[in-house]
Order: structure tokens, then C-alpha cells, then sequence
């Protein structure tokens, strides 16, 4: 049996805000807890929910950049469950009428991912287990509700996906896109961007979808590959055997990278949505919809496409530039430093800073070299007062340090030397050290410049261009008759 | 004839008599009267010292606002801050609100002065007081009967003259059937011209707040510092708040009111009490006389506005009677696993007609049976918004008796939950459509106790029907509320 993945995607997205998204507590990540909470948020009695307009503005922005259609009549509605965490008994979500439907979200293959709709909702809060910081609570389970009501769009995708790998690029796309708007953090330790995936399998050519089972608990772009290939392999060994899948929700243990049960189909809750009484029908009017739409933050692949037409940049380049918005903004302010050179930038981020980004230690963008100093040290070779290799010694001097790349060669005795007496000096002195080269030189053969170009440097202690030296090697050869 | 309420804060605002004098002289009726109509669950200790400070801004010169030094009772469902609040349900025990509702903290900024929270049926269920996890409250008429509900305490307060006005919520005619059986005044005003914030929701959709007094003009008087928008109630409305008590005085010369085709069916009519029929009949006629224009109107989905009042109110207060899990405050049953705790702090905690709702409610609104029920009581409660609309073509105002029956006695119905339901056959139909309408007492039956009509306007209409109910007043007169000793009820004669 030929059996072809079918995989949808459900993101929860933390929108950035100043406050939550019915209660002015503010919108921030941990925290002494249950340090950030009211009674409205508590849902304590005769509390009602007002929503907070930047939440619906950041919602708008971000299905406006996955070109998304707004509803500009939406309607809030309650989904009822009971769980300690959720003060009120339902969670005030969207149902029939969504926020937005029918958005698309570019993937890296040139394909295109169709996102089915796009609503608004409150988060919950978080039980915990164990003391804050550690320590048991035997038989005993503690509430931190500093999360109740954080404002939170859900994404849900049609199940388009048909591999690990696509699904993975979907939300890696779909992370930048929101890093691009500034409409949430995305930090996905702090839950910021939460993911679950709809696996189930089918027969290649068939219409019909199989069973279909909702992973949850995917903490890393990594962790939704991981699982969604895990349940492919369960799936397939279940309706190989001849057996059904159930469907199911399932969670994802990232330890030993295998998906365990959580509930049944039978054990799924009936959430009886009704439309919230509390809250009269979300409308957006032609100007604010006009005037977000008008201000939205350039999409990454907007992005990507004005990094080439502007600077020049090969769409490899640019790409690479704007797999996060925080390059793409180095880029563009190295650049504002060095006008006149944005493809010199464009290598120095593409080799030097992205081996830095890559390594586990890697610092926030917030204690990145200042791009201004890296566009002092790229100006430093264009003028020829710094070696490209002197250049590398002084960028991994200072990336951790920040110190200014200019003392930096002073103090290391970097500065290359422009004074061409003393570079005619330094280039007959390893002339005449070396009899023999200089002979094969003058006979023509070129392989020993690079010989005489290093004496030279290291005659000079490296302060030479070794550039110059060689174009003044080969001239002086000539002239002194060589082929 | 007892003081009005501008009567009274007047006196206050002079420096007549003091707010404190004002107070002590309610504390003293409800130390004589309390003992046996057991209006109130809670008193407020902190009202002799804002008594004391309303006189202390008098006697700064200060304006301590329209309801100086007026006391005034709060049902069990309005948040007073750093007062207890149980909506009189087990499951509330030891409960106290850390801020006050916007309705109270109107009133307490206009000089008046809370001094306790009133008996109810628990969360507002009922019809009679006797849902209450405390205590029935008895009918200051006949202490063998109820005061009505679920606003039971706070009507009883009233009409015991412990206090001239006391806060009740109306979801399908909790503030006017209450006030009709103790024969004073029940506005329920139109939903969202009063906020609903500090207000522990029933159905939210439906409840509102609204003032019980002892005559319309007070009714005005409160409805004018209650009434306006807040930023904390996002279904309140911007609406501008009206000038109730110019023109209260206007008279119903010309007045167009509507009688409802669908309740004049003698059928219909067979299923009210003989004295309520006279007297809506007595009523109606004393309207024409005085001037007023009497038509009939048709309500065709009038018949179904019970049970679409159930399925609705049930529905919604399925989920909002979920926030009392055990978790947070109130009630917490000691168990050893999480359903456990939940299963048996609300089995331990609510009482049998909470229970009963709930589960309606639930029932209605889940998988595969939505659409039947909660779809369906929609779709009907639109139709009648746009029946009534139209009927408000032809009339200015609807009137209808407000309570099939006078007050009943304790006991009577609590066995038959259908037949306690049918009390609000006439008060449900303005709740469905958000309008406002006011209970007006309209007489005595055979048995001493009091008969009321009601008066439901257009939306934000409040102006007319307060006038239409003055009328009916002026015309039939204020009923001499029942004097009570600690002893004994005993009716003035």
C-alpha cells in the first residue's frame, strides 16, 4: 500500500501587546506568579470582559500579511471546559464567524500554503507541579494565572502538508512572517508560538482523508519534524498491520521523540460554542481596515525582493539576509553606515556573523556587534587600511567585545601600511633574500609570487596589502624583463 | 404617606435631618420588621460612617449628590467592595468582592448609603425567594406568602419601609414580579442603558439592573443616576441618559397603549387569577377614561416567549455558573482528584433548581441538539423583537398585567418548577427583547394583597413609561404599605 501523509497545521500565535486582551494587565512573560492578574482576568463574579482594540489591530496586521480576508463583522464566542486554569469555565474564543479566513502563506519551495481562518481568543493560565524553582507539592497542583487573558490569534491551516519537511518550512515561513510584523515575539520557549499538527495517512489517490490524529506539545520547529515523522511511522505500521487508526489527540515526548495518548475521540469535549453575550459583535470599519493595511510592516519575501532590486543582492543573498527579521535590519542599518558598499556587508553578515549566529552560544540580536562597527570595519578594508585576513582577526576580536574596530587594529597592529616607500623597501629586501624565486620570477614563473608575497608580508608583519605587493611583484618583473 | 426619595435627600442636602438620623431611623425599621419578613442576608457595617461623612460634606457646604443620605438595600448580586457576595448559593460561602458594581458605585457617589445586601433565589433562579441557600423571605403583605423573586429581599425591604429604594437584576421578571407581589414599584430598565459590571451574571444577555421603590417618581430618580455608559460593560450603551422626571407628571392624554391580542384570548385569560382579570379589566378602562387610547396588538410568537426565556437563560447560565469550580473562592469540597473536587464542590454547593438549569442549559446547547434548541429559542426571540417592533407602529407604549397571580403562599409551587415558571408569562417578553417596562401597583385583591400592571416602552423609551406609570398612580393612588411590628405582621388598614 502506497500511503501519503496528510498534515494540517493549528498555530497559536501570543500577539505583542502592552496589556491582555480583556483586562489592562499587562502582556508579558512570567513573572512572580499570579503577580499579573485582576479580578477580570480571575473571572471573579460579576466581572466583565472589554476587549483591547491593539489586540484586534495586531490580529488584523497579521492575517492582512498572509493575505488573509477579514470578516469586518466577527463574533466572539464561548467554548465551555472545566480546567483550573481557566478561571471563567470557557475560554472566550471565535467560532462561526472568525476574525479572518482564507489567507496564504508562501512556502521556500515556491509552493503556497492555504490558511483556512484566523481567529481571536484569550490564553489560559498554567498549572504547575512542582514549586516555582523547584521543590514537590505532593497530591497538589499550584495555579499561575499571569497568562489568563494573554491575547492570542489561532492559525489553522488546510491540511495541505504533505512531509515533516514542508510542514517544518511552513512554520519556520510562518514565524518570520510574524517577526517581520512585529505582531508577536515568537519566542517559542516562552509559548509565544505554539504549534499542534493534524497527521493522518492515505492511500496515494485517494480523495478521502484517513483518521486523522492532533499532536500536541511541540516546543521547537525541530520537535514538529520530529513528531510528525514519528506518527507517519506509527500510522503506517498500524494500517500496514491491518489495522484502524484512532482518531485521537495525542502528545509529543520530545525525550525519546515518540507521540503517547491523551484523549480519545470519545473522551473529546463537546464545548458547546455559543456566541459570547458579554461582548457585542467585533466590527472594522473601512478606515481602520484601510489604515492597517496601509501601515503593514514589509513581509519577508517583500523584503527579500527589495534587499535585491535595491542593494543588488542575489535572491540567495537576499534570501539569506531575511531568514530573520533581525539580519534583514542589520543589513539595512550596516548599510546606512557604508552606502556606498552594501555587497561587502552582504558577505561580511553571510560568512563572518552568520558562523557567530551559528553557534549555540550565539547572543540575542540585542548584543549583536552594533552594525555600525561592522560597517567600520568592512569601510576599513575598502580604503585599504585593513587586510581582509587582518579584518577577520579584528571581527572576532571585537564581536563579543564590541570594541571599536578601529582601536581594535591599532591595538592588535593590524593597520596596513600605505606608504609605498616603505612597501618598495620591504619587496626588494625579500628580493633580494630569495636568489632563487626571484630568478624563476624574472623566467616567467608565476607560481613563486605567492611565495614572495608572503616573505614580503612577513617582512612587514603582516601590515603589507598583499594585494598591492603582488600587482608590484609581477610590474617589476616586467621591467625587468620578464615574459 | 412616606417621604420620596427627593424628599428625603433633600432634607439631607439642607441639613434638615442628617444622613446619620436618616439611617438609623431605616436600622430601626429593620430591627422591628426583619425579625419576621427576613428580608435581608447581610447588613453593611460601614454605613454609619458614610452617613457620618455625607453630614460632614453638608456641613462643608459640600453637595453630596441627588440621593444624599438615602438608604438603600442591595440584592445579593451586586458587588459591594469588601462586602460578601453569595447570590445566596452555598457555593459563594465566604466570598467577598474586592470591588463594587458600577450601579452601586453610582449610587454611593450620589450620597446614598448601602446598609445591606437582600434575600434571593440563588443566582437569581426563581420566582418566589424560596431558592434561597439562607432562608424564604416572607411577603410583608402575608407572612404566609412570598415576596416573590428572585429580587424577593430587595422587594420586601421596600415594601416593609426598611429602606425607599433597594437594587434588584431582572432577567425575566425578577425586579417586577417581585414588586408587583409586595405592591411597590419595579423598573427593569432597557438592557444596556444600566451597567452590568459587578453584576454576577445569570444570563447576561437578558439581566439588568433596575431600581424598586415605593412610587415611579423614585423609580425616575434612581434610573437617573444608574443609567449611562461604562467602559467596564462593553454591552452598555451610549445611548444619552434622559431627563426621566421632567414631564413625569404629563398625564396619558392621547397616549396610545397596546393590549396583547394573544393575552386577551379568553383562554388565556381563564389561566389568571379572577381578581387579577378584574382588576386589568378595572385598569384598562380607568386608562381610557383618562384620556389614553387603548388598542389591541398582535404578538403571534407570544405563546412560545416561556419557553424561549428558558432554553436562552438556561444556555447562558450553563457557562456563566461554571466559574464556581472549588478552585478560586467559595465553596471547596475536599476530594482527592481534580473531578472529584469539581463533581462535589458544585453537588455540595448549588442548590436543586441551580442544578436543574445548569443542566438545561447544558443539555441545549450541546452537540446535536444546538440548533433545536438554543438555534431555535434565537430565531424566536428575534421574531418577537420584530413583531413588537411592529406592534410599537400602532401604540406608544404595551401594558399587561405583570403577574398572572397575587403573591402565593410558601410551599404552594415549590414541588411544580413548570407551573413557578408560568409566573413569568408576561414579564418574559420584554426581556427578550431588551425593552424597558415597569411594574406599577394596580389595587388589592379580595385577599388584601396587592395586584400590579406592567408598562414596556420602546427601547431608551424609559421617559414614557415612567410618565405612563405615574399616571396609572396619580389615577389609582399609592397603596399604604403594611405596618410591621417585631411581634406580628399586620396589615394597615
Amino acid at each position: 500500500m502506497n500511503l501519503e501523509p496528510v498534515i494540517g497545521l493549528e498555530v497559536h500565535v501570543q500577539l505583542a501587546t502592552e496589556s491582555k486582551i480583556f483586562c489592562g494587565c499587562p502582556n508579558a512573560f512570567g513573572g512572580e506568579p499570579n503577580s499579573r492578574i485582576c479580578a477580570v482576568c480571575l473571572g471573579y463574579p460579576g466581572t466583565l470582559p472589554v476587549l483591547n482594540r491593539a489586540a484586534v489591530d495586531q490580529a488584523v496586521r497579521l492575517s492582512l500579511s498572509l493575505d488573509a480576508t477579514i470578516n469586518q463583522r466577527s463574533v466572539f464566542a464561548r467554548k465551555n471546559y472545566f480546567y483550573p486554569d481557566l478561571p471563567k469555565g470557557y475560554q472566550i474564543s471565535q467560532f462561526d464567524l472568525p476574525l479572518a479566513e482564507w489567507g496564504t502563506l508562501p512556502l521556500s519551495d515556491g509552493s503556497a500554503l492555504s490558511i483556512t481562518r484566523l481567529h481571536l481568543e484569550e490564553d489560559a493560565g498554567k498549572l504547575l507541579h512542582e514549586m516555582p524553582g523547584g521543590g514537590e507539592l505532593p497530591g497538589e497542583s499550584l495555579v499561575d494565572f499571569n497568562r489568563c487573558g494573554v491575547p492570542l490569534l489561532e492559525i489553522v491551516t488546510e491540511p495541505d502538508l504533505r512531509s515533516a519537511g514542508s510542514a517544518q518550512d511552513a512554520l519556520q515561513r510562518l514565524h518570520q512572517v510574524l517577526r517581520f510584523t512585529g505582531t508577536s515575539d515568537g519566542n517559542m520557549e516562552e509559548g509565544s508560538f505554539r504549534c499542534d499538527a493534524n497527521v493522518s495517512l492515505r492511500p496515494v489517490g485517494r480523495e478521502a482523508y484517513g483518521e486523522k490524529v492532533e499532536v500536541k506539545n511541540l516546543n521547537s520547529f525541530r520537535n514538529v519534524a520530529r513528531s510528525i515523522l514519528h506518527e507517519i511511522e506509527r500510522q503506517t505500521l498500524v494500517l500496514e498491520s491491518g489495522q484502524l487508526v484512532v482518531q485521537e489527540t495525542r502528545s509529543f515526548d520530545a525525550s525519546n521523540g515518540t507521540t503517547a495518548s491523551l484523549r480519545s475521540k470519545e473522551e473529546a469535549h463537546d464545548y458547546r460554542y455559543f456566541p459570547e453575550p458579554d461582548l457585542p459583535p467585533l466590527l472594522i470599519d473601512d478606515a481602520r481596515l484601510q489604515s492597517l493595511a496601509g501601515a503593514l510592516p514589509e513581509r519577508p519575501w517583500a523584503r527579500a525582493d527589495r534587499l535585491r532590486s535595491e542593494f543588488g543582492l542575489t535572491g540567495d543573498d537576499a534570501h539569506l539576509l531575511t531568514q530573520s527579521v533581525e539580519l534583514a535590519e542589520y543589513f539595512e542599518e550596516a548599510t546606512k553606515c557604508l552606502p556606498e558598499n552594501p555587497l561587502g556587508i552582504a558577505n561580511w553578515i553571510k560568512t563572518e556573523v552568520l558562523r557567530e549566529l551559528k553557534r549555540p552560544d550565539a547572543p540575542p540580536a540585542a548584543n549583536w556587534l552594533a552594525p555600525a562597527k561592522l560597517a567600520g570595519l568592512v569601510g576599513m578594508i575598502d580604503n585599504g587600511s585593513l587586510s581582509g585576513s587582518g579584518a577577520k582577526e579584528v571581527f572576532a576580536e571585537i564581536w563579543e567585545s564590541h570594541e571599536d574596530p578601529h582601536r581594535a587594529t591599532e591595538r592588535l597592529g593590524l593597520a596596513q601600511v600605505n606608504d609605498e616607500g616603505q612597501l618598495e623597501a620591504w619587496l626588494q629586501q625579500a628580493l633580494k633574500a630569495n636568489r632563487g624565486p626571484t630568478e624563476q620570477l624574472l623566467a616567467g614563473e608565476h607560481r613563486v609570487v605567492a611565495f614572495l608575497v608572503g616573505q614580503v608580508m612577513k617582512l612587514s608583519q603582516g601590515s603589507a596589502d598583499p594585494r598591492w605587493i603582488r600587482e608590484r611583484l609581477l610590474e617589476w618583473s616586467r621591467a625587468n624583463g620578464a615574459p | 404617606m412616606k417621604p420620596s426619595i427627593r424628599a428625603i435627600a433633600e432634607d439631607v442636602r439642607s441639613g434638615t435631618r442628617s444622613a446619620v438620623d436618616t439611617l438609623d431611623e431605616s436600622l430601626v425599621q429593620i430591627e422591628r420588621s426583619d425579625p419576621t419578613v427576613r428580608a435581608f442576608v447581610r447588613h453593611h457595617a460601614p454605613a454609619h460612617s458614610i452617613a457620618e461623612s455625607i453630614d460632614r460634606r453638608v456641613a462643608n457646604g459640600e453637595d453630596p449628590g441627588p440621593l444624599a443620605g438615602v438608604p438603600v438595600a442591595l440584592k445579593d448580586n451586586l458587588a459591594l467592595e469588601n462586602e460578601a457576595l453569595s447570590c445566596c448559593s452555598k457555593i459563594l460561602y465566604g466570598y467577598v468582592s474586592p470591588f463594587s458594581a458600577t450601579a452601586v458605585e453610582r449610587l454611593v457617589a450620589a450620597g446614598a448609603v448601602p446598609v445591606g445586601h437582600t434575600n434571593m433565589d440563588e443566582f437569581g433562579m426563581g420566582s418566589s425567594c424560596e431558592n434561597s441557600a439562607f432562608f424564604a423571605t416572607r411577603n410583608p403583605w402575608d407572612r404566609d406568602r412570598v415576596p416573590g423573586g428572585s429580587s424577593g429581599g430587595s422587594a420586601a425591604a421596600v415594601a416593609a419601609s426598611c429602606v425607599p429604594v433597594a437594587l434588584g437584576s431582572d432577567t425575566g421578571g425578577s425586579i417586577r414580579q417581585p414588586a408587583a407581589l409586595c405592591g411597590v414599584v419595579g423598573l427593569k430598565p432597557t438592557y444596556g442603558r444600566v451597567s452590568r459590571y459587578g453584576l454576577v451574571a445569570f444570563a447576561s444577555s437578558l439581566d439588568q439592573i433596575g431600581p424598586i421603590t415605593r412610587n415611579v417618581e423614585d423609580a425616575a430618580v434612581v434610573l437617573g443616576v444608574l443609567a449611562g455608559e461604562d467602559p467596564r460593560d462593553a454591552t452598555s450603551s451610549s445611548e444619552p441618559v434622559g431627563d426621566y422626571l421632567s414631564g413625569i407628571d404629563q398625564g396619558i392624554e392621547g397616549l396610545r397603549i397596546g393590549v396583547i391580542k394573544q393575552f386577551e384570548d379568553a383562554e388565556q385569560m381563564a389561566g389568571l387569577a379572577p381578581s387579577v382579570r378584574s382588576n386589568w379589566a378595572a385598569t384598562t378602562a380607568m386608562l381610557t377614561e383618562a384620556g389614553a387610547q387603548v388598542v389591541e396588538v398582535d404578538l403571534p410568537s407570544v405563546h412560545a416567549a416561556i419557553a424561549t426565556y428558558y432554553v436562552l437563560a438556561n444556555s447562558e447560565a450553563s457557562a456563566n455558573l461554571a466559574r464556581f469550580d472549588g478552585i478560586r473562592y467559595g465553596h471547596r469540597a475536599q476530594t482527592r482528584t481534580l473531578n472529584d473536587l469539581y463533581e462535589q464542590s458544585r453537588s455540595e454547593g448549588m442548590g436543586p433548581e441551580v442544578k436543574r438549569r445548569i443542566l438545561l442549559g447544558t443539555f441545549a446547547l450541546s452537540s446535536g441538539y444546538y440548533d433545536a434548541y438554543y438555534g431555535k429559542a434565537c430565531a424566536v426571540a428575534g421574531q418577537l423583537t420584530a413583531e413588537l417592533s411592529a406592534a410599537f407602529e400602532h401604540c406608544d407604549v404595551v401594558m399587561t398585567p405583570t403577574s398572572p397571580t397575587s403573591a402565593f403562599r410558601i410551599g404552594e409551587r415549590t414541588a411544580d418548577p413548570l407551573a413557578m415558571y408560568l409566573s413569568d408569562v408576561f414579564t418574559t417578553v420584554a426581556s427578550l427583547s431588551g425593552l424597558p417596562a415597569l411594574a406599577v401597583p394596580s389595587g388589592l385583591d379580595d385577599e388584601g394583597l396587592p395586584m400590579s400592571v406592567q408598562v414596556v416602552g420602546q427601547r431608551f423609551d424609559e421617559g414614557r413609561v415612567l410618565r405612563c406609570g405615574h399616571a396609572i398612580e396619580s389615577q389609582l393612588g399609592t397603596l399604604v404599605l403594611p405596618k410591621i411590628s417585631a411581634a406580628a405582621l399586620e396589615i394597615d388598614p
